[in-house]
């Protein structure tokens, strides 16, 4: 085993742990979190190989990159040392000391951005590496990097010098960028409620979303989740009981133009006008990941198929349009009723338990209590083991990211479908709370 | 909707579920428009994996619906893995690549074999929402 250094990004601290511990496992990984500590951006693991460092990493949205660890210090000449007398040193220098080149520097939480002179100064300071290999600043074959981690004095200020140092041979860059190139403001077609680039594809990292396989999303909108799948190289299928969400607003802005945009429209499958708790997908179709945001009631109200009041509906089957039932005209459309989100959310965890293979995951979003008295009580089902819960808090409310993984019917977990679990309703709840 | 859609969708209506005729959808080949997306890029690997999930004489029946009668009546035998595919293996995933990833139904109906219920598909979407009294 060998030591690597996961340099992670400082956001969403909930949700590191699950997306690594998921890629770990994803990869066939053991990766032991004892000295995990959710508050840092450094940790230092054990693994095999660069090849597992690079598996571990290469997918990820919430790490930055992986190094492999050469040491650290307080200031350089203890660096220095650690670097020298750390076990394995030798090896890992001269396994590398032919390859072309080049010194990075990163910079964690400081302000003062060293100039040339400084990093060259600092950079010769490595001499005793005895690295052979020529410079090359464009294609290097190794790219050394030291982090600077500066102290924060308050809010505004940082230490004018680095607290620890951390020194490695970069192994892999995560996949970080993917939420510049999926980011919603350069997408042809969003709306209010699709999902941010980045949570969608940690989203999907934790759910697993592997490549060849079949995501489900069934309230798709916008289809914010159907291209983190894509993403990940999964086939994508949509459907929302709201036809004009998916349809959007023209060729050039709707789901599928979303996909052509990222190059990878043969990854989309297609996205179906169809009410969720009535469901055409065949009985039998392996569905290897289903990831949504269900409708919460804020921005949408939930609706499922019929009448809310079934007697204004009696015998309206019998309408004749030309000859034809009024209801199998082209552009007929059906009334809906409204659901509850308890109701809604047992009908998914049930879907989940019948469609997902053993071990498949079932990953959605649901609004929590911000610190008031609403309850949201996390649904369970007795063949899905509840594997994660992750908050993300904002301004008035929080949600959290729910992530089941499908255990099947001899895992007898808890349960508490069928039963009314939250009393009033999360929109009344929202907005008595923002008019205050 | 892509041809390999409707491998995937059955008669919404839950009465149909205890009848083997809610799968496949029976597509009226006159009324149904059929465009091809040649700029959808061919993955062996990925088709491999996506025919796994097919169901082969469901795609048989489909197809010569909306017209092409050129279709073996079993699955081709294929190797599982992606590297051990031959020249011929190759041609016949591009084929059925071009015809269920590549064409697509724009517009068109589609008719459930047990109760009759025809769903549209519009703009490439298919509607499967139901009437009240069949919801």
């Amino acid at each position: 085993m060998k030591e690597y250094l996961l340099y992670m990004a400082q956001v969403h601290l909930n949700f590191r742990r699950a997306e690594l511990e998921s890629l770990a496992d994803l990869g066939g990984i053991s990766l032991d979190f004892a000295s995990y500590d959710p508050e840092s951006p450094f940790w230092v693991v054990q693994l095999e190989s660069d090849d597992q460092a690079r598996a571990l990493v290469k997918r990820s949205i919430l790490t930055k990159a992986v190094f492999e660890y050469w040491g650290s210090g307080p200031d350089y000449e203890s660096l220095h040392r650690d670097v020298q007398s750390r076990p394995g040193y030798d090896e890992r220098r001269i396994r590398v000391a032919q390859d072309s080149f080049k010194f990075e520097f990163e910079n964690y939480h400081g302000k003062h951005k060293r100039d040339m002179s400084e990093k060259i100064r600092i950079i010769d300071g490595f001499q005793y590496l005895g690295l052979e290999g020529t410079i090359d600043l464009k294609k290097p074959k190794q790219m050394y990097t030291i982090i600077e981690e500066y102290g924060r004095i308050n809010s505004q200020e940082t230490t004018d010098e680095p607290l620890r140092l951390r020194f490695g041979r970069h192994v892999q860059t995560s996949d970080r960028s993917a939420m510049d190139l999926l980011d919603l403001k350069k997408r042809p077609y969003c709306g209010t409620t699709s999902f941010e680039a980045e949570l969608s594809l940690v989203t999907a990292n934790i759910a697993q979303v592997k490549p060849g396989t079949l995501m489900y999303d069934p309230f798709a909108g916008t289809g914010s989740f159907l291209v983190a799948g894509g993403h990940y190289g999964a086939l994508v299928v949509g459907s929302d009981i709201d036809g004009r969400m998916i349809r959007g607003k023209g060729a050039n802005a709707n789901i599928s133009a979303n996909f052509k945009k990222y190059g990878m429209e043969g990854r989309f499958l297609d996205v179906l006008t169809m009410d969720f708790t009535h469901n055409s997908l065949r009985t039998g179709l392996p569905i290897d990941t289903i990831v949504c945001d269900p409708p919460y009631g804020i921005r949408e109200s939930i609706k499922i198929l019929g009448a809310r009041d079934p007697e204004k509906f009696e015998g309206k089957e019998k309408v004749m349009i030309d000859g034809r039932p009024s209801y199998l005209n082209r552009d007929y459309i059906p009334t809906k009723k409204p659901y509850s989100l308890d109701a809604l959310l047992d009908d998914l965890l049930q879907f989940a338990c019948e469609r997902l293979p053993l071990g498949g995951r079932l990953a959605f979003w649901m609004p929590t209590a911000n610190g008031e008295n609403l309850e949201t009580v996390i649904p369970l089902h007795g063949n899905l083991e509840l594997k994660y819960h992750c908050t993300q808090e904002f301004n008035k409310w929080a949600r959290r990211l729910l992530v089941y993984i499908n255990r099947g019917p001899n895992y007898h977990g808890p349960t508490n479908t069928g039963v009314k679990r939250s009393s009033k309703a999360f929109r009344d709840h929202y907005f008595s709370n923002a008019n205050r | 909707m892509k041809v390999l859609t409707t491998n995937f969708l059955k008669c919404s209506v839950k009465a149909c579920d205890v009848s083997n005729d809610n799968f496949p959808l029976q597509y009226e080949g006159a009324k149904c428009q059929l465009v091809q997306n040649e700029n959808i890029e061919f993955n062996p690997e990925f088709m491999l994996n996506i025919l796994e999930r097919v169901e082969w004489d469901a795609v048989v029946r489909v197809v010569s619906e909306l017209g092409n009668a050129g279709l073996p009546t079993t699955k081709p035998e294929l190797p599982a893995d992606a590297d051990q595919l031959s020249e011929e293996d190759i041609i016949i995933l591009r084929d059925l690549h071009t015809l269920l990833i590549q064409t697509s139904i724009t517009e068109g109906e589609m008719k459930c074999r047990n109760c009759g219920h025809i769903y549209f598909i519009k703009n490439s979407i298919p509607n499967l929402l139901l009437p009240p009294h069949l919801a």
